[in-house]
Parts: structure tokens; sequence; C-alpha cells
């Protein structure tokens, strides 16, 4: 099973919502589509999914044409941000409604649900109805009726967004078990990078419509094509200063100047843009050729291990993402430090020029 | 033992005082009428519970808790599918909604008597657009005033003309309410029509439904203005209903007693069966 998206794109009343996309997703692996909210990723789902139809393009199930086949047809599933179960029918009911309206016989109807039920822990709860579960158990629900369907592929639209987070936590972990070795395609749409990282396999990362970037998660994380790529790939957003580059020497915005090495020593003279993630960034010296900034210490947020401290240098509001917990006061000026070997190099229009080396 | 404090008492006084004046004091006084004869003069008989045997034992009265259960039940099983239907083939979004919304509404703004004189007139065998209609273009002996089907049949007409809507209003707002999601998640279930009705509708409908079904029915059930407008209850007493028969006991006849016991009686009813109804249709709370 495989899907192939041959230049499908969406338009609605003149507007381009999803721009030409041609992709192809495999099963044994997630499919992270990974954006902001509005950057597309519902819309195009949707289209894979046959709920709405393509302006243009075709795409291909295992080489067959399913771009004019109703959804029912395409035989795939999708599992809602909302917890989507019918209100009245009982769990059991809930998971067994699409082997029923595919007129299954009984006996088989039964094993697929408890088959189901059991990878869920949802065993207990097959006699109550959507309303007497908690939110996780309610999408559980909803996650066992995909996969009870077996189609040849399933759409997780956000499925954890509305959980808490202990639950989504949970959740998380057992995903990928879920559906491994099940020859289904799975794609699986976040706003969250982290979400990504962990569910690993291959990301797109989506951005007004558009696909910028696809490929194996761990790639796209190293090496992003341009800076909204680099962007929405990183939560905190990535910092960025303007550089001056002359020789080999490069003057930051602040008035830091830095010695270049590798890939940025080779690009022709002039202004660039510097991009370097938060966690990158830290309040203590690591390496002798560490390039010291001093920052104005604006807010400071301790979560759990991570110390996250946003400071304004060079006009800009950077952040600083560290391990272990670091005192800062509010309006002190504070030394930062960035190795130079993980710093991005984007042209004035975004595009990725050069990065540092050992990036990873 | 902690000293309970009493002052919470004072925040209930003015509700007291409230549901006292609207509602217990009247109806304490007809009670008090209900349990004694009076021939004027402000002179009254004590008369024990016999007015209440008496409406109880009455043809008249059981003929009247016929026809105003006919009513009802009639109204009720035309509206309630009917404004369903209404609800589900209004657009959800875009310019029409706010049309069909005023369009729907504007029946229910129009005052009770003025609904029975405009049907009064517009059912005029010889210069009513509907009479005129029936009896000249199509044909049909239609006269209200002299049959009681047909009285019977405007009367219901007048009444789903003017409520439906009510019915309609309550649904709408049940289905807007409803997250898309459903919708897509029935259409890759590959779910009919009758289906997505069936199992995402229809229950997602219930709690307003449920509502709408008890306002239609205590409405339908205490309704007086426009039908005594409309047929003054006739022809005959065919289309008498309770309330009216009620007027005509208190202020027809001036049996004070009997028709403030036939008060307790209807109102007894209309208070049971909202009861029982509401009482099943929350029964598995199933939101």
């Amino acid at each position: 099973m495989s899907i192939e998206l041959k230049n499908i794109s969406k338009k609605v009343k003149g507007h381009l919502h999803i721009k030409e996309t041609s992709l192809t997703f495999e099963p044994g692996y997630f499919n992270v589509l990974l954006g902001e909210t509005g950057a597309g990723k519902t819309s195009l789902i949707k289209l894979i999914a046959g709920l709405d139809g393509c302006s243009t393009g075709q795409i291909l199930m295992d080489g067959e044409d399913v771009t004019a086949l109703s959804p029912q047809k395409r035989n795939i599933s999708l599992v809602h941000q909302f917890f989507v179960n019918y209100p009245h029918m009982k769990v059991f009911d809930n998971i067994a409604s699409p082997l029923r309206v595919a007129k299954m016989p009984k006996s088989e109807v039964e094993g697929r649900v408890e088959e189901a039920a059991d990878l869920l822990q949802l065993r207990p709860m097959l006699d109550r109805y959507p309303h007497e579960l908690s939110g996780g158990q309610q999408q559980r629900t909803a996650l066992a009726r995909a996969i009870a369907k077996e189609s040849r592929a399933i759409f997780l639209d956000e499925p954890l967004a509305n959980l808490d987070y202990k639950l989504r936590e949970e959740l998380r972990a057992q995903l990928p078990e879920l559906f491994s070795g099940r020859g289904t395609v799975v794609i699986y749409a976040t706003s969250e990078p982290e979400e990504a990282l962990l569910l690993g396999g291959k990301t797109g990362l989506m951005s007004d419509g558009i696909v910028t970037q696809f490929g194996a998660t761990a790639d796209i994380y190293r090496n992003p094509v341009n800076l909204t790529a680099a962007e929405v790939f990183s939560d905190p957003p990535i910092n960025t200063a303007r550089i001056e580059k002359k020789g080999s020497e490069a003057v930051m915005a602040g008035g830091v100047s830095m010695t270049l090495s590798h890939a940025a020593k080779e690009l022709d003279d002039g202004a660039y843009i510097l991009g370097i993630r938060p966690n990158d960034v830290l309040p203590a010296k690591n390496k002798a050729t560490d390039i010291e900034i001093i920052g104005n210490i604006r807010v400071t947020e301790l979560s759990g291990s991570q110390s996250s401290a946003h400071f304004s240098f060079a006009d800009e509001n950077w952040v600083s993402l560290a391990h272990g917990v670091h005192p800062f006061d509010i309006g002190e000026n504070h030394a930062f430090y960035i190795n130079i070997a993980k710093c991005f190099f984007f042209s004035v229009d975004g595009q990725l020029v050069a990065q540092g080396v050992n990036n990873g | 033992m902690k000293k309970q404090n009493q002052k919470a008492w004072f925040f209930v006084l003015p509700v007291l005082l409230l549901v006292a004046f609207n509602a217990l004091i009247p109806m304490m006084t007809v009670v008090n009428y209900s349990v004694q004869e009076t021939f004027g003069n402000n002179l009254f008989f004590w008369q024990g519970l016999d007015w209440f045997e008496n409406i109880l034992r009455s043809e008249r009265f059981h003929a009247a808790l016929g026809r105003q259960f006919l009513f009802t039940g009639l109204i009720l099983l035309i509206e309630v599918p009917l404004g369903v239907i209404v609800a589900l083939s209004m657009p959800r979004k875009g310019f029409w909604v706010s049309i069909c919304l005023v369009t729907m509404a504007l029946p229910m703004l129009i005052p009770w008597n003025v609904v029975g004189a405009m049907w009064n007139i517009f059912t005029l065998p010889d210069i009513g657009l509907v009479g005129y209609f029936m009896n000249h273009v199509v044909g049909i002996d239609y006269n209200m005033t002299q049959d009681p089907f047909a009285a019977w049949v405007t009367v219901i007409v007048m009444d789903v003309w003017h409520w439906t809507s009510l019915v309609v209003l309550l649904s709408y707002a049940g289905l807007v309410s409803i997250p898309e999601a459903y919708y897509q998640a029935a259409k890759i279930d590959g779910a009919s029509n009758w289906a997505v009705f069936r199992h995402i509708q229809l229950p997602k409908m219930k709690s307003v439904l449920t509502i709408a079904i008890l306002l239609r029915f205590m409405d339908s059930f205490n309704i007086y203005t426009e039908p005594f407008v409309l047929t003054g209850g006739g022809p005959g007493n065919s289309t008498t209903l309770l309330s009216i028969d009620l007027v005509k006991i208190a202020l027809g006849q001036f049996d004070l007693g009997p028709a403030a016991a036939m008060s307790l009686i209807y109102f007894a009813i209309t208070l049971l069966v909202s009861w029982l109804f509401y009482t099943l249709m929350t029964k598995d709370n199933t939101n």
C-alpha cells in the first residue's frame, strides 16, 4: 500500500488553499505533517481522504487512481482532534460501525472489535456510552474504530491536541506500536515539532498551503531548506540575527564578530541571516570557540528540568533553552554563548546557503 | 456543634415573595373556590370535594378533555416531524441563513388573537382567500362554521402555521451545533443520509427536541385565544377545547366552584404529562 500525490492543488473562491503538491507516502512508519495552525494540514488530509475534491492533480493509492472516488470507496479512516463517536451507541457498536456498514459477517465483526479493544485497553468499556468515558478513552475508542476497520490508510489529524498533558504523553508513546506491521499508510498532522521528532518516520513541513520539505524526520530537523522550514521545526522559534560577511569574518547586528569556517567561509561577501535554535544558545561557555553575546533578560520560565530565558539582542527577541536550573534576573544583562558549528546561514530572502559543521 | 448561619433565608426571600404573588396566592384563591359554593354577595358554603367529583364524572368534561388530547396529539404529530424536516433543509451558512431564520420567526411574532382573526377572515367561504379558493376553484364544499371536520382542519392548520417555527428554530439550533467532524466521520464510514440522521443528527438534537416537544405540549394543551377567535368552540361543541369550556363554565355560567375544580384538574394533568415526558426523556442522560 502506498499513496502518491501527483500535482494536487485546491482552489477555493480564487484562493489557493493547497499549492501544487507531489508526495509519496509509504507504510511502515509515521508520515508526519508538521505546520502551524492554518498551514493547510487539515486541508491536505481532506483532499487525500476524499472529503474535498482536488482542483488539479491525481491521487493514487497502490497505483490505482482514486481521485474521483468517495471517501468510503477509498477505504480510509480518520481520527479527529475532537473525540468523534456516535453519541447513542455503546463503545462496541462504535468500533463496529464501519464494519457493519461494510456488511461484514457478525462473527468477524466481534473478533475485530475485540482485537482493537484489547490493543487500546478498552475491553472493560465496551458496554459503555461515549459520554460515560474520559476524554482519553473517547479518543481511544475513535482510534480503535480506525484500527478495526483495517483500512488502506489512516489519517490522524492532531489526535492528541485535546487531551491533557499526561494522557497525551501516554497515548503518543503507544501510537507507533499500534500501527506497526499493519501495512497501513499512517499520516499524522501536528503543530508540535516535538511530536514529529518523537514519532520519527518521515516529516513533511507545511506552511501556507505547501509542503516545503519532505523526508526522514531527523534529516529535516538537521537540514532545513529555508528559514520558514527552520522556523516551523523549532519550538520555541529559531533565533535570527542579520550578519554582514567580509572574508572569513562576520559581524552580527549587535556588533559581535565571529570567525567563519567551512562552507560559511566560502560564501560571497554581503548580508545574510544567521539562525540558531534556542537549545543551542546556552547561558554557560562550553568551548573556547563559543561566541559570547550579551542579552537583556525580559522573561524567564522554568519548566521541569529546563530553563528558558527570553532576552533582547540586537533588536531581536531571542530565546535560550538550557537543561538544568539557571538563575536569571529580569532586566539584567546576561552573557549567552553560541556554538558557530550549530548555526544556519540563510540568504536575505530566506534560502539556506550554508550551515555549521557536525550539526546534530 | 457549629452555629448555623440563618442569613441565607434573606437571599431566598425575594424569590419566595415573587413566587407567592404570581403563583401561590392566585392558586390558593382557586383552591378556595373549588371547595365552596357561592351565590354572590360574598356568601360561601362549604362543599368539600363535590365539585371535583362532579367534574371528573361529567361527560362534558370527558368530551372536552378528549378533544384536547386529540388536538394536542395531532399538532405534535405534525409539527415535530415537519419542524425537523424544515430545519434539516435549511442552509447552514451563507446569505440565506438570516433570511430563513427571520421568515421562520415571523408567525410567532403575531399576537394570538390577531392570528385567530386572520384565519377567520382567511377562511370565509365567500371572500376569504382559502374559503373562496376551496369552494369556487377546487369545488369542495368548505365552510368551517358549519362543518366540524372543516373546523378541525382549520384549527390544526392554523396552529401548524403559527407554531411549527418554534420546533424549526430549536431543531436548527441543535443541528448547527453538531461539529463538521461528525459528518466527515459518517462520510468515511459510508453512512447513508438516513443513517446520518438516525445516528448523528437525531441523538445530537435529542435535548432541544425534548424542550421543543415540552413547550409545544404545554402551549397547545392550554391553548385558548386562537381557536376561540377562529371558531368560538363551534360548530356546536366540536372545537370546544378544555380552556374554552373552562371559560364558558367560569364566565358564561358563572359556576365558580366547578370552574375552580376543573382548573385544578386541568393544571394537574398538564403538570403530570409534562413531568412524565421530561423524566422519560432524560432518564439516561446521553448528553
